[in-house]
């Protein structure tokens, strides 16, 4: 009889992400539209997918050094200088990593001793709170509102530190909310970071799909480059999500320790996928600014048809998600979602799985066509005049 | 002609979808409805919008016998006028669907539909053939359409994405 259990205490106390509960629910529906998903409707685009085929072809199927292909790193370096205006060197600066989720995770892991706390901004990814304690780190959370456009504002950041916080884990364009952090809210940020010695850890993944303003990387910042730790990849902007590609780029010190964790833990990215991102890079950004375009004149006509159905909603400035509030249903957001995914077929994410902030509001993506967006609307429509107060 | 960047967005989404209903173009162009009729008046009297068309796959419609022809035609231009004489006296034919002058090894593409092979070659050898400046004509029957103005015929593709994810 075994008297304890095989799996870790850390292990065990996590909690399941709330999204992998919503999906059993949903996936058991015939006929859903889905407004659940968090990843581009598009397909990787045939230029990049082709540059895969050939590298098998060619029979690129060996390793490529730890960092990743240097080829790679060099046009990352480059891409990351010609669009956020920062400059990371492709020797010791940039990690190409198995997506940007491995990216945050040899990030977290490189920089946190046991106990140190990294402040998360919520609502967020439901994995950046459950990565920070696998790293054995403590996500303190701090929650932001809709008053403030879910931004995080330098009172909350400064009433959150403590002398074992470490880092500070920021996501904008934001998923869920969309919310886009403008480079005055980004300074003013970067001040308190600055006075409190702390670590940026800049999830920018999003950092393509921003519509109104233009997109301002943290390391950007005056003084931050040599605190920010910016994490991107290929899955949102070059719709690769499959693909599993993303990079870190950080200070060299930080970026020599991560290589360690990443070459015991993961050797390398997988070759074709890197040699299909080196072409995403080289030839796809008309392909990134079409979905950009796509996805911004969806923003446009699914906020607006929230509000004209009564679902209050800020209007997100990138990413591909709306997160309009529910609260006068007088439902809880995992009620409404429930009821909403069994009356009329439609899958929403519930806010609170992003944190408690959440509460009171939906996740709605709008990367689908517009045909089901207008169904998904149709329904929901029907839904909120059945039950909107 | 300079469009603004509402009138280049209202082109970009009607090329792919002339059956959008006004109120939904006008949501995602952020513009009234009004400014929208508007806007769409004005792009169709400058000729900007010159048609609403649909593409229709008539390959899969039993009841359909009608061919295609891509034809090269080489022609001797004219002074003063050069090939738009010659272009404009092919393109008033009904038979003929498209014109384009070339650079290469020929002068003129044209783009022939009828309801046979034999009626085409007819165009070709009585009509297109025997205009004065035309020196000669290969005709290429269409076979097969994979891929028409951008959209490609065959293409079933599903959303292969789980129906929730992060």
């Amino acid at each position: 009889m075994i008297k304890t259990s095989y799996v870790s205490r850390t292990i065990a106390e996590l909690k399941p992400s709330g999204i992998r509960r919503f999906f059993d629910l949903a996936a058991n529906l015939e006929g859903v539209v889905s407004l659940g998903v968090g990843e581009p409707d598009f397909v990787t685009s045939w230029a990049v997918r082709e540059a895969a085929i050939n590298s098998l072809e060619e029979g690129f199927t060996s390793y490529t050094a730890n960092a990743g292909l240097y080829e790679l790193r060099a046009e990352i370096s480059r891409y990351m200088e010609k669009q956020f205006h920062v400059p990371y060197s492709p020797e010791d600066q940039i990690i190409v990593t198995v997506g940007a989720s491995q990216a945050l995770d040899i990030t977290l892991r490189t920089i946190l001793n046991p106990g140190e706390e990294v402040i998360v901004v919520e609502p967020c990814f439901v994995a950046y709170a459950p990565l920070v304690t696998m790293a054995g780190g403590i996500p303190v959370t701090v929650q932001t509102s809709k008053a403030d456009d879910f931004k995080l504002t330098p009172e909350q950041l400064e009433a959150a530190i403590t002398p074992k916080t470490k880092a500070v884990l920021i996501c904008s364009p934001n998923n869920p909310t969309g919310t886009q952090l403008g480079q005055e809210e980004l300074v003013m940020l970067a001040d308190i970071v600055k006075k409190h010695d702390l670590l940026v850890i800049s999830d920018e993944i999003y950092a393509e799909l921003a519509y109104d303003e233009q997109f301002t990387s943290f390391a950007a910042i005056d003084g931050m480059l040599e605190r920010t730790i910016v994490i991107n990849g290929f899955s949102k902007g070059f719709a690769m999500t499959g693909w599993r590609l993303g990079f870190v780029c950080a200070p060299k010190e930080i970026s020599e320790a991560m290589l360690k964790l990443h070459q015991y833990a993961m050797m390398c990215a997988p070759t074709m996928a890197q040699h299909a991102a080196l072409e995403a890079l080289k030839h796809g950004m008309q392909d990134v600014e079409d979905m950009r375009r796509s996805y911004r004149r969806r923003r446009n006509y699914i906020v607006k048809s929230f509000n004209e159905m009564g679902l209050d909603c800020h209007n997100p400035g990138g990413a591909f998600y709306a997160f309009p509030s529910i609260e006068k249903t007088g439902m809880t957001s995992m009620e409404f979602a429930e009821k909403l995914l069994t009356e009329e077929l439609v899958a929403v994410v519930p806010g609170d799985v992003f944190g408690k902030s959440g509460e009171g509001h939906i996740r709605c993506s709008y990367a689908s066509s517009m045909e089901q967006l207008q169904e998904a609307l149709k329904r929901m429509e029907r839904f909120m005049n059945n039950h909107g107060k | 002609m300079h469009l603004n960047e509402e009138e280049l967005e209202v082109l970009r989404i009607i090329e792919n979808n002339s059956r959008i209903d006004l109120k939904d173009l006008a949501k995602m162009t952020d513009l009234a409805e009004a400014d929208m009729e508007i806007t769409l008046k004005k792009l169709e009297d400058m000729r900007v919008i010159v048609r609403y068309l649909t593409v229709i796959n008539w390959a899969k419609v039993d009841e359909y016998h009608g061919v295609t022809a891509m034809i090269d035609v080489k022609v001797t231009p004219k002074r003063g006028v050069g090939f738009d004489d010659v272009a404009k006296r092919i393109y008033k034919f009904k038979e003929v669907q498209s014109v384009y002058l070339m650079s290469g090894a020929y002068d003129l593409s044209v783009i022939v539909e009828g309801r046979s092979m034999n009626e085409v070659a007819s165009f070709v050898s009585e009509k297109l053939s025997t205009l004065d400046s035309v020196i000669s004509t290969t005709t290429h029957f269409i076979m097969k359409k994979y891929k028409h103005d951008g959209t490609i015929f065959d293409q079933t593709e599903e959303d292969k994405r789980i129906v929730v994810s992060p």
